[in-house]
């Protein structure tokens, strides 16, 4: 790793002012940055540690919504938002493992959106509103493909907002040596419909797929999809799967999805 | 270099620490601590756990500045106070749940967070909790069945892996 300046700012205000120097970047829970760091394939002059601002951290529920601050590990989440929203916190009890959920951070996975990660098919599939130190961006508009987002440089994200549904859940086919999802569906009913993201499985990062929204909508059960198949154009292929066997997982793991939804 | 102090297994220890120095390097290189072992360096293995503020973390993918002020407990801290055996490190030793012995100090810092969590685990719950730390002499039958002997659960029917 090349070396760099550290600093642990103890306000979002700081850590905006320490971003706007040269080749600055934020840090959260580093789960991902670090390694890449290893590697050299990131170099930053400064790091600015965000888990030190309080600010970002914690769990509420705010009427209708659960509002989860960025720098919050996976770990709180999966302990602390199973009463108001469990398949949220099912979904953050799956990722890496015990030691990556008590550093990981729903801000730093969701600034990523690394095409396998489980958060981004969370926020998708609710709904939810990415809130910044400067803006409120919908998750439609805030997933811009593989590692893209609607972040500029120096931007922030302060907290999620998740508006509950009436049931939900994630279905994930593991990776078994990286643990991100191979492929991962969620699934979440809301009074105005059904919706559905993929994670895992697209060369642009996370979808909604739309076909199965509107078979759910009119009819949530597994059932709904029969006959429904993703299609294999665009899909990721590798070493662990070819874009026909992503497509096909997408089927498989939605109808799991559906069938845990609860 | 900054200046780093920690509380390290109930004492007070400071050493000098680059931007880029990693928990697990500044305990090793810096305090002496070698009980902490890296393995993979790629946060993947697990040996490098140690516990900061009583969570588990793999150390090699922590920075030694962003913790500063934090209490760490190492391999080196589980010891009773006479220095003998905790009942997890005894019950390694009992049930042989180590083979060469370099994934140890990180499975039982894992194991023991477990046990915090999870007083009475069972068998499936201990080996999914140790996902994340490898043990590449594939001893696992034997640290899962310590593991289980640590949480006072009777382990003399257990046979085989499953």
């Amino acid at each position: 790793m090349y070396n760099f300046d550290f600093v642990k700012p103890a306000s979002v205000e700081d850590a905006v002012a320490a971003l706007s120097g040269d080749e600055a970047q934020p840090l959260s829970g580093g789960m991902t940055l670090l390694p890449s760091m290893k590697q050299r394939l990131n170099a930053p002059a400064t790091l600015v540690s965000l888990t030190g601002i309080d600010a970002l951290k914690g769990v509420c529920r705010d009427g209708d919504m659960l509002v989860i601050g960025a720098a919050t590990p996976h770990a709180v989440v999966a302990r602390d938002a199973a009463a108001d929203y469990p398949a949220l916190a099912e979904l953050a009890g799956q990722i890496g493992d015990p030691m990556v959920r008590n550093r990981g951070t729903i801000g730093g996975s969701l600034a990523n959106n690394d095409p396998s990660a489980c958060y981004p098919a969370a926020a998708l599939a609710s709904g939810a509103t990415i809130v910044t130190d400067k803006r409120e961006i919908a998750a439609e508009e805030f997933f811009q493909g593989m590692f893209a987002t609607a972040l500029d440089e120096g931007e922030i994200i302060t907290s999620v907002k998740f508006p509950i549904p009436q049931k939900a859940a994630y279905a994930k086919f593991a990776q078994p040596a990286s643990r991100f999802a191979l492929t991962g569906a969620f699934v979440a009913q809301y009074a105005d419909g059904a919706r559905v993201a993929i994670t895992g499985a697209s060369e642009n990062g996370v979808f909604r797929w739309s076909e199965a929204e509107t078979a759910l909508s009119s009819n949530f059960s597994a059932d709904a999809l029969n006959g429904l198949a993703a299609s294999a154009d665009q899909m990721i292929g590798d070493l662990h799967g070819t874009p026909e066997y992503r497509a096909h997982l997408v089927g498989v793991m939605t109808r799991r999805a559906v069938g845990a939804a609860h | 270099m900054t200046k780093v102090t920690l509380t390290v297994n109930g004492r007070s220890m400071s050493g000098q620490a680059e931007g880029r120095t990693l928990l697990s390097s500044f305990l090793r290189e810096e305090l002496g601590l070698t009980g902490t072992h890296v393995g993979c360096d790629t946060s993947q293995c697990g040996a490098c756990v140690v516990h900061v503020d009583g969570q588990a973390v793999k150390s090699c993918t922590v920075l030694a500045q962003d913790v500063e002020g934090a209490n760490v407990t190492t391999i080196e801290g589980m010891a009773n106070a006479d220095g003998s055996l905790n009942t997890l490190q005894q019950a390694f030793q009992d049930h042989h749940g180590l083979q060469c012995g370099f994934c140890t100090p990180g499975m039982v810092m894992a194991a023991s967070s477990l046990l915090a969590e999870n007083p009475k685990p069972t068998e499936a719950e201990v080996r999914h909790y140790l996902e994340g730390n490898i043990c590449r002499c594939t001893g696992y039958h034997n640290i899962v069945k310590a593991v289980m002997a640590a949480s006072g659960q009777d382990v003399s029917d257990t046979v085989a892996a499953e």
